[in-house]
């Protein structure tokens, strides 16, 4: 479990990168859920942390495509593959993540290991 | 409505089949194309394919998989589009299609400067990025004629090939007609900042050489020496083959703001159409990705309803290019006049995002290297104007 943040410090209609590899992003919808997802679209190097959240759903701040936070699905092209999902715990007013054990959608040329100096 | 013929199978012809599935027409679905392959992404063409970083494979469109139950008829152009029910298609082999509905998908084609000296490219379609690569590889001088998108990522691609390039432009200021004068001479500065001279107010006279280009010579009398010649210069809708159709045509099909053109029955999405954009007041060719993506949702069910449906709001037009590894993004449509403030960050730095403004009303948004406050305010366009 890894700790993300205060729950105070992500409000509502906001979201959080956490620098994991690769990293995850945090978001705490209007309706007051958390989730969390791989931060790199899996179309290319973007921060859906950068994109804009609207109900459970974040567009991809490059090329749109809309990724459902609660499945990692994906809405339509340009991204082809669905983004992983990670559960989200919440504990005494803190946000925590556990990342999945699955493989992730990662675009091509960002690998695990180099994402953090991309 | 049984049967729907799609012209063009790039990405509005794709876009516009998925549609149509989506929206749950499952009649008869023909999809006609002009080029031999299935439908295949042109933005990489200029940057990741063209630098190698990219195969042919990648640039598919199509899932693994994907299968929208048409009949696809690859390798040969539509000719002619005649009115009646059902309508009908001619193709270039002789045979025809007939159908209920139409969508009209069938892009642009590069303005070409004439000629036919080896070593002068345009960049359009997968064969044209292969055959410019080809030629970069044993090259040391490019010359780019037009300050446009395009030309502006192969400038960039060569640099890191380690070509001496030289863009000619001749408005006075690079991106202009794009990016208004200021915000397209801050994008020029990154240019320079990589090493690319930039010549701005000169016109093209001639290119010279003996059967392989050797030269670009400009009005004022300057020549520039060249082994390739790439020209930039804009694309034209391909629209020809709709001659004597009755189909209106201006700067591209003119389509209402749900993409209906002046015949029933018949739509028209991506490069090829101008839509009716309510915010502009006017007709607009949008030849950019988002747009030929998306708007074919709207136009399918223009079609499917008989034109009955209400158009969903029109998204203002939206492109990205990479240059020098900064993504540049745009949202809106400027026009000469309008203010430009720069709202975060600073052109010096070649990072930050610029807000374009008309009678206080928020008309477009320029970001460079801004992805997450470029996404909030891209919403804010077109917004009606607030008190300020
Ligand atoms: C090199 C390059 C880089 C680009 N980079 C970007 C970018 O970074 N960002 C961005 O937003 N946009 C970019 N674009 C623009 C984007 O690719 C286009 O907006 C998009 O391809 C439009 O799709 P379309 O299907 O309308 O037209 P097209 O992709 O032009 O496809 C039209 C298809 O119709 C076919 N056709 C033509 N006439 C006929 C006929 N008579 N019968 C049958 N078929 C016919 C053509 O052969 C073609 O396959 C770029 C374009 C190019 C060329
Ligand atoms: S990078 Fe996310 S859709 Fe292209």
């Amino acid at each position: 479990m890894i700790p993300a943040c205060p729950l105070a410090a992500l409000p509502r209609g906001e979201a959080l990168r956490i620098e994991t590899d690769p990293p995850i992003a945090v978001f705490h919808t209007e309706d007051g859920e958390l989730y969390a997802v791989d931060d790199t679209c899996t179309h290319q190097d973007a921060s859906l942390a950068d994109g804009w959240l609207e109900g459970c759903e974040v567009e991809c701040p490059l090329h749109a495509s809309r990724f459902d936070l609660r499945t990692g699905r994906v809405d339509a092209p340009p991204a082809k593959l669905p983004v992983r999902t990670h559960q989200v715990v919440v504990r005494d007013e803190t946000v925590y993540v556990v990342p999945s054990d699955l493989p992730p959608n990662l675009p091509p040329g960002v690998r695990t290991g180099s994402a953090a100096d991309a | 409505m049984n049967s729907v013929a799609i012209v063009g199978a790039s990405l509005a012809g794709l876009s516009a089949a998925r549609a149509l599935r989506a929206q749950g027409f499952g009649g008869r679905l023909t999809i006609v194309g002009a080029e031999p392959h299935r439908p295949y992404d042109r933005p990489p063409l200029s940057k990741e394919f063209l630098a190698g970083q990219m195969t042919t494979a990648d640039l598919a469109l199509e899932g693994d998989g994907e299968d929208l139950d048409a009949e696809w008829r690859l390798g040969v152009a539509a000719t002619g589009l005649r009115q009646g029910e059902p309508l009908r298609i001619t193709l270039a082999d002789g045979s025809a299609v007939e159908a209920d509905g139409v969508v009209i998908a069938t892009g642009a084609v590069a303005r070409t400067l004439g000629g036919d000296l080896a070593g002068v490219h345009t960049l359009r379609t997968v064969e044209d990025a292969a055959a410019l690569r080809a030629d970069l590889d044993g090259a040391r001088r490019l010359v780019v004629i037009g300050a446009g998108f395009i030309g502006a990522e192969v400038a960039c691609v060569a640099r890191t090939l380690g070509l001496d390039v030289t863009i000619v432009e001749a408005a006075p200021a690079p991106f202009a007609r794009a990016l208004g004068p200021e915000m397209g001479a801050a994008l020029a500065g990154l240019h320079e900042d990589h090493g690319v001279r930039l010549i701005c107010g000169a016109a093209v006279r001639a290119l010279s050489g003996q059967g392989r280009v050797d030269g670009v010579l400009l009005e004022d009398g300057r020549r520039l020496d060249a082994d390739v010649v790439l020209a930039g210069i804009g694309a034209r809708p391909a629209v020809e083959w709709l001659d004597g159709s009755g189909v209106k045509v201006g700067d591209g099909v003119v389509c209402d703001a749900g993409g209906a053109t002046s015949v029933p029955g018949v739509v028209a999405v991506g490069d090829c159409a101008a839509w009716f954009d309510p915010a502009l007041g006017a007709h607009l060719r949008v030849e950019h990705w988002t747009g030929a993506a998306r708007r074919p949702a709207t136009a399918a069910a223009t079609l499917l309803s008989g034109g009955a449906a209400v158009p969903d709001a029109l998204a203002p037009p939206y492109l990205w290019s990479d240059q020098y590894g900064l993504r540049v993004q745009f949202a809106g449509h400027t026009l000469p006049g309008d203010e430009v403030s720069v709202e975060e960050g600073d052109l010096a730095s070649r990072r930050f995002l610029a807000v374009y403004r008309r009678e206080g009303r928020t008309v477009a948004v320029l970001g460079v290297d801004q992805p997450r406050s470029f996404t909030r305010w891209r919403r804010r366009v077109n917004e009606p104007a607030v008190a300020r």
